[in-house]
């Protein structure tokens, strides 16, 4: 069956496939484009490639299962799918998280908006030709990475963020390594704003090229940092602030003309405020967090006591058990025995603890929402990025619906596009930040 | 507070009263249940100043299969100016699952109702270019469909083995 | 005789320079291909094992590495990018959803690429570490030594 832009085009025209798996760096598209001579006149882009089920896949696992699922929707930023998809169950439920955990999370969803910042201009950059300034971020990135990793365990995909809370606590060596990211990102970005904002090469190619206006981004659905480099004030974190981000003190940068050029920059600047509020958040966080239980009973002895009564010693759980020990848990966790699971030392020695361990983790039986539906949003390295979820009253989603900001934005590419030369299309699909598995979910 | 909150719920109200079959708010949220009939004529209406619902959110659709009628369209509308959602919700028959294409207002709305229609089958009068957005040419059936089996694959190529 | 140390000594200098020098083909959909991108850079480099180089097209390259999930709707053309390759050519599945599918078992996804396309070596992960990439591409390159190097002039019978 031909394409639309087959059927469409006029016979001396030239037409050309940017097939699903080409060089750049951002996933699987498929942009047809119909030329005459350098001029696109007409252009078609076919997405799905990477269409994944997530919907429907969400719809057969329950509650607590499906947090892997979300961490590779928006995969340079992981951390902020899970954060979406925690809060819209806790906004059902109604559970309030404690105020260390909320500290965490901001942290932890700044650093990976700035991974989501530098991975997209790194590979914007490195597509015109600036190879220099891909390795810088890349370089970057990973000591953002190495952050992430001490606390969560993994780099990328983490789960770390559940409904409740927090998974387990920071490490307590986190300062310096948090410090010394820091301090690289900023020299990183020092770096490239010398290399590339007054760079000719780079302003000609991305000066007044795929040129939006703000009617014109708000009629087609834009949000988040392609939005505001039209000049529209609105991000999500100041507009429906959520955790506590209205207690803290960040700017939001905006564009002028809405091109690519003010794209970048707009994503440049969020980063230096991502880094302010990363540091006013360690500046609250105290300075290190409870040790791990250096002495205390051994867990055979532990249960073997408690067969006779409750121990009364704290009891020392093996380093896999982070984050599950009891006296970390009013800090990290909600207390509300029906949405968290119990801390392992009631399920080792007590049966209550094993009790609601069971009815936690059994089929049927575990989070159950009431009947109802909710939507909430939080902002994504790409914009409003919204769960829709309907409950039935079982432990599974009825339905749960991804508002993905990349969609909207993607969809405007044709429209972007038109009238200028095929070298144009490179930096422009660059800066909207196409990521695949959120695109085709 | 409270008063600007509903003010829309009311509006609606007194502008369609027929149409529009109930409302109440959920979480927080406005939501309007309305006639799929009048679906167009109520986004024209919430889109133009002073409402000024100039962005679609989202629109997606809810399968509740054994239930008659037995989808329902839900859209997700936002106001830049007066930094307020509103849901509005249509229920559409399986006999006839027709209900009118936004895309004469909204630009997104284009390749929104394609994903609606490739997953569960519903069209959209007056799409340009109504076809399947995720899954490839020749695949048969709506995955998203309740009814839809989760591992039924349709191969495209021959397998190895 | 002579002949036998000729050929097995050929084949010693042909493994050791096609192993040296790869030219991948990323072929990249999904979350791995951040971790191909960490692993292609500046901290843990691929360079150093003689991978460094991709080569953006399949008949300019003689490795494809296929990092991340393949969906229904893509398969084809994976196989046509396998097919455009010329010989020797090599396959590295990248990630658990190129292995097996992963996570992912519904209508959309090919439940490993070794149903569409010969495979050479698996690396599991989801992502995979940087560092288990570079023991993937030793074990490809300890392959490619104890394999049995394919000349033009083999064909003819010494």
């Amino acid at each position: 069956m031909p394409t639309r832009i087959e059927r469409e085009a006029r016979p001396e025209s030239l037409l050309i496939n940017m097939g699903p798996s080409h060089p750049a760096m951002h996933g699987t598209i498929r942009i047809m484009l119909e030329l005459d001579g350098e001029k696109i006149l007409n252009s078609e882009v076919e997405i799905g490639y990477l269409h994944r089920g997530f919907e429907k896949m969400c719809e057969n696992r329950t509650y607590f299962n499906l947090l892997p699922y979300t961490d590779r929707l928006n995969y340079v930023s992981p951390l902020i799918n899970n954060l979406g998809y925690v809060m819209t169950v806790e906004k059902m439920l109604g559970i309030e998280v404690p105020r260390r955990a909320q500290l965490i999370r901001v942290l932890m969803s700044e650093l990976s908006r700035i991974s989501d910042h530098l991975t997209c201009l790194a590979a914007m950059a490195m597509e015109c030709g600036a190879f220099t300034v891909f390795l810088y971020k890349i370089k970057a990135r990973e000591f953002i990475w190495d952050v992430i990793e001490w606390t969560t365990g993994a780099r990328m995909t983490t789960s770390y963020i559940r409904i409740g809370g927090v998974r387990a606590d920071l490490h307590p060596d986190y300062r310096p390594a948090l410090e010394k990211a820091i301090t690289e990102t900023r020299q990183v970005l020092k770096d490239v704003h010398g290399l590339l904002d007054k760079n000719k090469i780079f302003l000609n190619r991305t000066r007044d090229i795929a040129v939006i206006k703000p009617e014109e981004a708000i009629n087609f659905g834009w949000t988040g940092p392609c939005l505001r480099s039209t000049g529209v004030y609105y991000d999500v974190r100041k507009a429906h602030p959520y955790l506590v981000y209205n207690e803290l003190d960040f700017e939001v940068p905006l564009g002028e003309r809405g091109d690519n050029y003010d794209r970048y920059m707009v994503r440049m600047l969020e980063m230096e405020q991502s880094l302010r509020i990363i540091e006013q958040v360690m500046a609250q966080l105290p300075a290190s967090p409870p040790e791990i239980m250096a002495d205390g009973l051994e867990p055979y002895e532990a249960i073997k006591q408690a067969r006779r009564q409750r121990p009364e010693k704290p009891i020392k759980l093996s380093p896999n058990l982070e984050g599950a020990e009891k006296h970390r848990y009013p800090e990290i966790l909600c207390s509300d025995r029906r949405y968290v699971p119990p801390p392992k030392e009631e399920v080792y020695t007590t049966i209550e603890g094993l009790i609601s361990h069971f009815k936690f983790f059994m089929k049927g039986h575990g989070i159950r929402p009431p009947k109802g539906e909710v939507y909430f949003a939080v902002e994504g390295g790409n914009g409003e990025l919204g769960f829709y979820i309907v409950s039935d009253g079982t432990d599974k989603p009825y339905r749960l619906h991804l508002r993905a900001p990349c969609f909207h934005i993607v969809s405007a590419l044709e429209f972007l596009i038109k009238g200028h030369m095929v070298a144009d299309v490179i930096p422009t699909f660059g800066s909207l930040n196409m990521i695949g598995g959120e695109l085709d979910r | 507070m409270e008063m600007e909150e509903t003010e829309i719920l009311a509006k609606l109200k007194n502008k369609f009263p027929q149409q529009v079959k109930e409302t109440f708010i959920s979480l927080g949220m406005e939501v309007a249940v309305i006639d799929k009939e009048a679906l167009f004529e109520v986004m024209s209406f919430l889109k133009e100043k002073p409402q000024d619902y100039a962005m679609l959110l989202d629109l997606t659709c809810v399968d509740y299969l054994g239930e008659e009628p037995r989808f329902e369209m839900v859209y997700h509308l936002f106001s830049l100016s007066s930094n307020r959602r509103l849901r509005i919700k249509a229920r559409v028959s399986e006999k006839e699952p027709r209900i009118a294409s936004l895309t004469p207002l909204w630009r997104n709305a284009n390749w929104l109702e394609r994903e609606v229609y490739d997953l569960f089958g519903i069209e959209f009068v007056g799409h340009p270019d109504l076809r399947r957005i995720f899954m490839y040419d020749g695949f048969e059936g709506h995955p998203l469909r309740k009814d839809y089996p989760l591992r039924l694959r349709q191969p495209r190529i021959k397998f190895r083995k | 005789m002579e002949g036998r140390f000729f050929l097995t000594t050929l084949n010693e200098i042909l493994s050791w320079g096609r192993k040296y020098s790869l030219f991948q083909y990323p072929f990249v959909t999904a979350c791995c291909g951040m971790e191909y991108m960490a692993a292609a850079c500046a901290h843990f480099d691929i360079d150093r094992f003689g991978a460094g180089w991709t080569r953006f097209s399949p008949r300019q390259a003689d490795m494809l590495l296929v990092v991340g999930t393949v969906t229904q709707k893509l398969a084809p053309v994976l196989k046509t990018v396998y097919d455009q390759m010329t010989e020797p050519k090599w396959v590295i599945a990248f990630g658990t959803c190129a292995v097996s599918g992963g996570i992912y078992d519904n209508y959309a996804v090919v439940q490993g690429i070794d149903q569409i396309i010969p495979v050479d070596v698996y690396i599991p992960g989801c992502p995979p570490r940087p560092e288990t990439v570079l023991d993937g591409l030793i074990k490809l390159q300890e392959k490619i030594k104890n394999q049995e190097q394919e000349w033009r002039w083999k064909r003819r019978k010494f």
